[in-house]
Order: C-alpha cells, then structure tokens, then sequence
C-alpha cells in the first residue's frame, strides 16, 4: 500500500502557568491509501493529532515529532511558508460545524473559488465553473443557487457538502475530517458518509477520520486507532473492533446502549490509572 | 383519540399544533399531535432535527404560548402562564449542562432557591439528600459550575428537577452533549431514580439506542407530526411499519458500504 503519512513519536504540549498539559503523547502511526479511523472520548487528543499534522496547534501549543512524513517531506520541520502549500492543497481538514466553519459574510461561490485560487493560477471564470463543478460532486441539486447562496441559507447537511466540496477542489492527496457528521441527522450523515466514501476511493485518497462514535468508524473505517488520554491504547481492524481487548476498549463498547440486545443497566467504565502510563501503540504499518 | 386505554393519565395532550413567528411568517412546528403518559411511564419522543420533539415540551411548559390544543395534567388543564404547583410536578432537564446552569450560582443556590420559592422550611437537609442521591455528595455543594465536569453538571441538573420531589421529568436530549461512558452513568441514574422515586419521563432524543433503552413506548415524530407509535421490542426486533421510521432504525445501525455507481 502507498504511504502517505509516517508520523513518529508525536507530542502536544501545553505549558500552563503552573504546570504542562500534554494532549498528545508519543503517538506514532502511518496512513495509506485507506479510511484510518481515530476513536476517543473528549480530551483524548484526537482532535489535537489532527491538527498537529497540519501546523495547526496554536501558541502555547507545542508540537514535537520524530517525524511527520509526507511524501518524503518532514512536515514538522517544514518553514511555514512551504507548510502553506501543504495546507489545503496536499492535505486538507473538513471541520464538525458548518456553521462555524464557513464565513458567513460572503457567498459560498466567493469561499471556494478563494480555495481553488489561492492553490491555482486561473481566471475567476475558470474557478467559477470548476467550483460549480465541485458542488456538483458532492450532489448538491441546484449549484447556481447553492453558489450565489450565503451559509445561513443553508441547512447543516448542505453546509457541510460546501464544505466538502471546498476542501476537496484542490485534490489533496489526504483527507482529514474531524467529526464531520456530528452536528447532523442520522440520515443526513449517512448521505454525506456515502459521498466522502465514495470520493475517497474515486480519487484513491487517504482519509483520517476523528470521531467518538464507535459504531460508526468502526462501520466506515479499514483501521481504527483508539486514542485514551494522549496515547492510542490500542489499534486494530475496524470490523474486528468487537474483538477488541484493551479494557478501555472494552469499557466503552460496553458502555453503549444497544437496540438488538436490551439490558436493564448499562455497565459504567471504571477507568484504571496504569492505562495513563502504558506506552502508546505503535500504528505504522 | 387517547393512545392508552389506562383510565387517569398523568399527563394528556389532545389535538395540540405550535406555531412559531408572526402572521405573516407563521411556522407550524407541531401539527395535531395527541398522547397520553400515564404515571410511572417512561414515554420516548423521537426524530430528527425539526421535528417538533421539543416544541412539544415547550409547549407543556408554557415556553412556546402560540398553541392550540388541550394540555391535562392530573386531569387539570393547563393554561396561561404555569403555577407553583405545576413546577413542584413537572420539571425539565435540558441537553447542555454547560448552558442550563447559572454560571455564578453555586450549586448549593442553584438547588435551594426553587425550594426557597416554594417556602420550603428545611432546606438544608433537601439539598443535601438530592446531591446525595444523584451521586454526588455534600463536597460538591459549594461548587460553581465550571468546577465541574459535564457529567457532574447534568447530575446538578437532574438534582434541581427533584429537590421539589417533581413526579414528572421532562427530559430534552439529557446524555448528548456527553461521551457515551459519562451517558451510561447518567442514564442509569435517571434509572434508579425512577425506579426509586416512582418517576414519569418524558424523554425526547433524536438517539434510537439511547430512547429505546430508556422507554416502554416511543412515538416517532416527523415533520410536527407523530408518524407511528413503537414498542421498544418493536424497535429490538427492527419491525417499524412506516418506512420513515424503518430508514431510522436502519440509520442507527451505522454505515453500509454501497458500491459505487458506474464504477
């Protein structure tokens, strides 16, 4: 399998005035021409690995890193300027809220054709007609409007196409989304799941997927990694992730109320202090 | 037409419609919904965003006025603004304990000022016991809000319904704001509590696992109206008569890969 992604030894540090938070410790793992799915509860540092990889932690933020290889580049010791060509271009982020996402003082036209020019020297005209192209793909019905419309007329599932749609018009290579459908309906995160899918393996990208919901990754995703207190504790195949044997793991799967197999009380995850002080699980592969 | 043949409901809604905006921009979230609850039920509202779940306990609460319909509670109806005795009965608990507690209020304020209110005399020990019996015990009386964590405030917050010894819990999305380890815990709170206390739930969330954990009966509601009443085996077993509540059931049952089309 290609390999996009070789993050080694990765760390996010915050220094507070008293002491220092680390939000990410030591993870290491590798990301190829796959659906890889990043699992955990809030405050496991899920969220903070994905914007590591981009340069996103801001100040007090740290980030250190063996390496965070791209394609040969070490991203972590790439100058900034460089990191901009990087940075939607090569691998792009879609967010959780549309609504706080987009701009909302200018058209949805005006913020993709922004996207697609910044990245590619090309008339107002041409990136007009690739964004409407763009909106197109991920199945927006009526693009004219949807171009000439302002965020706030949009609902949730469209605003989160448009954001699709602009992260994906400078055809990066990788995809990182971060809890994508969870501000929408059930039914409408299924649709914009199916579209991301089917996106992915038309343009045989990498796509990291940062959720808390594990019956959905582990549905979506090839490969899952379980993230608990700034370590992965555990990674595995995603449709063997009811095989899975961390007891944190466990914990949680557990924890879920289940339609098919009722039970007159949920069990409740008793958290135990050594999972904070085992090494992280190496996820290259 | 009562959904239960139980002779006196709790709670009883006939032919209630909620609109929402003025005459030229009138927006009807809840069409002619009609159910009943009986005492010690635990009821389930579901549907998506929009559906008008909420509005409808809005519209117990007196929180959406521009109602029509006939709202009974103990075979009273209910009209114009609510009394005590309405709040000392019914109370509600909403999604996000980040936002439902005042941030300045101490939890020991935030829970003896309904009693205060009511003229309660021996408020101390009320508010003692109720931390005590939603787990979080007298250290936590003194706390402000941002002391705690979304778990601990959604308990605050199931506290403050019950320290008026409420018998009807209405609750709107209680567990979603939290990650499914803290949402076992607090579900199984609002278990034992009703078991204990002899509670009736109303319980609105848009999550099938959840609501079908929670409740005997579940009304599915979509588009302000209530498109189909469910038995929690029903949804066990995933025989939904509508196709509407079908595509549910299945959505909830997470992703299924399609192939692509003109691959």
């Amino acid at each position: 399998m290609k390999r996009f992604l070789t993050v080694e030894d990765l760390w996010v540090r915050f220094k507070t005035r008293y002491d220092m938070v680390e939000a990410v410790r030591g993870v290491s793992f590798s990301l190829g021409r796959e659906r890889l799915g990043i699992v955990g509860e809030s405050g496991s540092g899920k969220s903070m690995t994905g914007r590591a990889l981009l340069g996103l932690v801001r100040p007090p933020g740290d980030v250190s890193a063996t390496r965070i290889d791209f394609l040969g580049q070490d991203l972590h010791r790439l100058p900034e300027k460089k990191m901009r060509h990087i940075r939607g271009k090569e691998i792009s982020m879609v967010m959780q809220d549309p609504k706080y996402s987009l701009n909302p003082v200018l058209t949805v036209g005006e913020q993709i054709t922004e996207a697609y020019r910044l990245h590619n020297r090309v008339s107002q005209k041409i990136a007009r007609a690739k964004a409407l192209e763009m909106l197109e793909e991920v199945q927006i019905r009526d693009p004219e409007r949807v171009y000439k419309a302002y965020p706030s007329e949009l609902s949730g599932g469209m605003g989160q196409r448009v954001m699709i749609a602009m992260m994906l018009i400078p055809d990066p290579k990788v995809l990182i989304a971060d809890e994508p459908t969870s501000a929408l309906d059930v039914t409408v995160q299924l649709k914009i799941l199916q579209l991301l899918d089917q996106l992915v393996e038309k343009r045989g990208m990498g796509l990291i997927f940062i959720s808390h919901d594990l019956p959905l990754v582990s549905s979506f995703c090839d490969r899952i990694l379980i993230m608990y207190g700034g370590r992965i504790v555990e990674t595995c195949r995603a449709d063997q992730l009811d095989q899975a044997t961390h007891p944190y793991t466990r914990g949680l799967l557990q924890s879920l109320p289940d339609i098919r197999h009722p039970r007159e009380r949920l069990s409740v995850l008793t958290r135990d202090e050594s999972w904070k002080q085992e090494e992280s699980v190496n996820a290259i592969i | 037409m009562p959904l239960s043949d139980t002779p006196a409901p709790m709670l009883s809604v006939q032919d209630l419609s909620v609109w929402f905006g003025d005459t030229h921009n009138r927006f009807q979230a809840v069409d002619t919904v009609s159910f009943t609850l009986a005492a010690g039920e635990s009821l389930g509202l579901v549907g998506e965003s929009g559906s008008g779940k909420s509005t409808i306990l809005k519209a117990i609460t007196h929180l959406a006025t521009d109602i029509s319909g006939h709202i009974h509670l103990d075979g009273t109806p209910l009209t114009g603004p609510r009394d005590k005795s309405f709040y000392s009965t019914v109370q509600m608990v909403f999604q996000d304990p980040y936002a439902s507690l005042h941030p300045r209020h101490t939890v020991d304020r935030c829970l003896s000022e309904p009693l205060r209110l009511q003229g309660a005399t021996d408020i101390d020990n009320r508010v003692r016991q109720v931390l005590e019996e939603v787990g979080l015990g007298a250290k936590f009386r003194f706390r402000y809000p941002h002391q705690l964590s979304g778990g601990q405030r959604q308990r605050v917050a199931i506290a403050r319904a019950l320290v008026q010894n409420a018998r009807l819990l209405l609750l709107d999305e209680p567990t979603s704001a939290l990650d499914v380890s803290v949402q076992a815990e607090i579900l199984n709170l609002l278990s034992d509590l009703r078991k204990d206390r002899g509670l009736t739930f109303l319980f609105v969330s848009h999550d099938l696992a959840v609501i079908s954990h929670m409740c005997d009966r579940i009304l599915v509601m979509h588009q302000g109206k209530i498109t189909e009443v469910l038995q929690d085996k029903q949804l066990q077993s995933g025989t939904a008569e509508t196709p509407y509540t079908q595509g549910l059931i299945e959505a909830s049952r997470g992703f299924t890969r399609k192939e692509m089309a003109g691959a």
